[in-house]
């Protein structure tokens, strides 16, 4: 019998509904896997009774025959989303020690279809960072390494414990968040696949704010199909929320497989940015070519603005992240310094608590929405950002989907680009559009450079359109027969 | 627009970051390096452009005006760094 823990998620599933195995066995299988993978810190906080105690529950709701859709399946939790009894730092000092005395809505609607919680994933802090550096408890180290090296590789940011866990065969899936590409870039770092589904599918409440305009929860899962089964559980709508849509949630997993015979597929030629490594044209040529293939139409399209979405995504992020975090005064949770008067209580708690991407983007923020630079950066961003989402309005006129590369490189060393913030934000040239315009984007792996590490596409839909999007990954997974995973070392 | 070491020590004060005087001109160069990047934005035609605050295409939802929950004063102030019989304990504002 192969390992519990190399199953997909659906593989899971069918094996627990098919007696193969118990809840409990699964669980301790990817308990284990944990416990051993704790060099690769993904996890910052393990709850192991918890999840055997859930298990256990699942086993007996099967045994009834009420079990969910997701019964019994052992989940790894981003430490974005607030857990009830369960520490939540976001990955900084200034929550420590937070313990939430709620549930987000997200993982409520997980636990509610019976999944189990593993733990809690390490990230960027305050989902800040594209490779998962700005943590304050270090970064996880990606599973993959480049053929015949040791150096570590980031996993990518910000939910690279999410994607390192799901590479690595801790959890069967993963929940996630992404503001300007911290589900995608990840995914296609670590050869997983994560959507960030359309603004407003899945509920922001008892998830930690950054960006309120931008922050889509979605999962990270190790096929397309696992993806869509996570994100059925995931999306709906929530009074909690004033953002999220009131519209019916389809059952995403029977879009993978449908027929893609006779979709329109645009190209943005915008994306071929300069300095693009050659394997990535390959492999978007590629991914062109498969979708031909199976009967998809190839249009050209253009999306002029593409080249100012990352300069506007860094003062709306920032503005809304610097608003956001405010809360963070030091009184009603988390970190207090000391101070000889109140304001120098929040000032050394904020600069005690921050580390120092935050505190750069919050200074960033901060100065774009003061006196005097509101309508010249802050106004002119949102003016841009509906450039952007008109790009899109257009594009949608000639095609269905849109097809990307994920990223413009694969994982880089860490240590590499942290002492420059820009070369930093343009790993998310490609993904950070969507959050802009609100769009669905999915990546899944579709092959691996010359080092042996995994590459990705994105395939961008339309508002609302996640089955779409579902239907051409799957199309995409199914030619690309990728399969690889990173070699065991940790 | 040069960001110089005056206008870092006055947004560090906005937004409640103790800076040390020996990172501030580090930081002004770091923010004008951001900041010089972001300019590229001017060259986009905006004119008669609405701002996108929100890209969901709906009014903001009403709901009934009633208690859902509360009257948990002791969970409310449990992660409080202070606190005394379910209320927040703060420094002194006032003399």
């Amino acid at each position: 019998m192969t390992s519990l823990t190399s199953l997909t998620l659906k593989g899971a599933l069918d094996g627990l509904e098919a007696g193969d195995f118990t809840s409990v066995e699964l669980t301790r299988a990817h308990i284990e896997a944990v416990e051993a993978a704790r060099g690769l810190n993904a996890f910052l906080y393990e709850t192991p009774e918890k999840a055997l105690s859930m298990a256990a529950a699942s086993d007996a709701r099967r045994a009834l025959g009420a079990a969910g859709r997701l019964d019994g399946a052992p989940l790894g939790i981003k430490d974005l989303f607030c857990t009830d009894g369960v520490p939540t730092t976001a990955a900084s000092r200034i929550l420590e020690p937070f313990v939430p005395h709620y549930e987000s809505t997200v993982t409520s609607q997980l636990w509610r279809d019976g999944a189990v919680m593993l733990g809690k994933l390490n990230l960027d802090e305050f989902a800040m960072g594209s490779s998962n550096e700005t943590s304050a408890y270090g970064p996880v180290i990606n599973p993959w390494r480049k053929s015949g090296s040791n150096q570590a590789l980031t996993p990518g940011g910000s939910s690279g414990g999410s994607a390192a866990a799901v590479a690595a065969d801790l959890c069967l899936g993963a929940t996630a968040t992404d503001t300007g590409g911290s589900i995608r870039q990840p995914a296609s770092f670590t050869g997983t696949v994560g959507i960030k589904p359309t603004y407003g599918r899945c509920s922001r409440w008892g998830t930690v704010a950054f960006a309120s305009s931008l922050d889509q929860a979605g999962p990270i899962a190790k096929t397309v199909e696992d993806a869509a089964i996570l994100l059925t559980s995931m999306s709906g709508h929530d009074p909690k929320d004033s953002t999220s849509l009131n519209v019916p949630v389809p059952d995403f997993a029977a879009f993978v497989g449908k027929s893609v015979k006779g979709l329109r597929i645009g190209i943005p030629k915008e994306y071929r940015v300069d300095n693009m490594p050659a394997e990535i044209e390959k492999l978007w040529a590629d991914g062109i070519a498969w979708l031909k293939e199976a009967g998809c139409e190839i249009v050209e399209i253009s999306l002029p603005h593409t080249k100012y979405a990352l300069p506007a995504y860094y003062i709306v992020a920032p503005a809304e992240a610097s608003s956001n975090l405010a809360r963070y005064d030091g009184m009603r949770y988390g970190l207090r310094a000391e101070g000889a008067n109140l304001t120098e209580v929040y000032e050394n708690t904020r600069a005690q608590g921050f580390g120092d991407e935050v505190k750069r983007r919050i200074l960033i923020g901060t100065y774009v929405l003061s006196a005097g630079y509101y309508d010249a950066y802050y106004l002119k961003a949102l003016k841009v950002r509906r450039r952007i989402a008109e790009d899109f309005d257009s594009a949608w006129e000639r095609c269905d989907a849109i097809l990307t590369p994920t990223a413009p490189s694969a994982a880089f060393g860490l240590g590499e680009n942290s002492n420059d913030p820009i070369a930093m934000y343009l790993n998310d040239v490609f993904t950070v559009t969507t959050n802009l315009a609100g769009l669905p984007g999915l990546s899944l792996p579709a092959g691996l450079d010359a080092n042996g590490l995994p590459l990705g596409l994105q395939i961008i839909g339309k508002p609302l359109d996640e089955g779409t999007v579902f239907s051409v990954a799957g199309a995409i997974e199914k030619a690309a027969g990728f399969t690889a995973k990173a070699d065991k070392w940790w | 627009m040069a960001i110089d070491a005056a206008t870092v020590r006055k947004v560090a004060r906005l937004a409640r970051i103790a800076e040390p005087e020996e990172r501030i001109e580090a930081l002004a160069q770091e923010l004008n390096g951001i900041m010089t990047w972001i300019e590229q934005l001017a060259e986009v035609d905006t004119d008669g452009v609405e701002p996108l605050t929100s890209v969901v295409h709906a009014g903001l939802p009403l709901r009934d005006d009633v208690v859902t929950m509360g009257g948990d004063a002791d969970i409310v102030t449990g992660n409080a760094p202070k606190s005394v019989g379910g209320f927040f304990v703060v420094p002194k504002v006032v003399e």
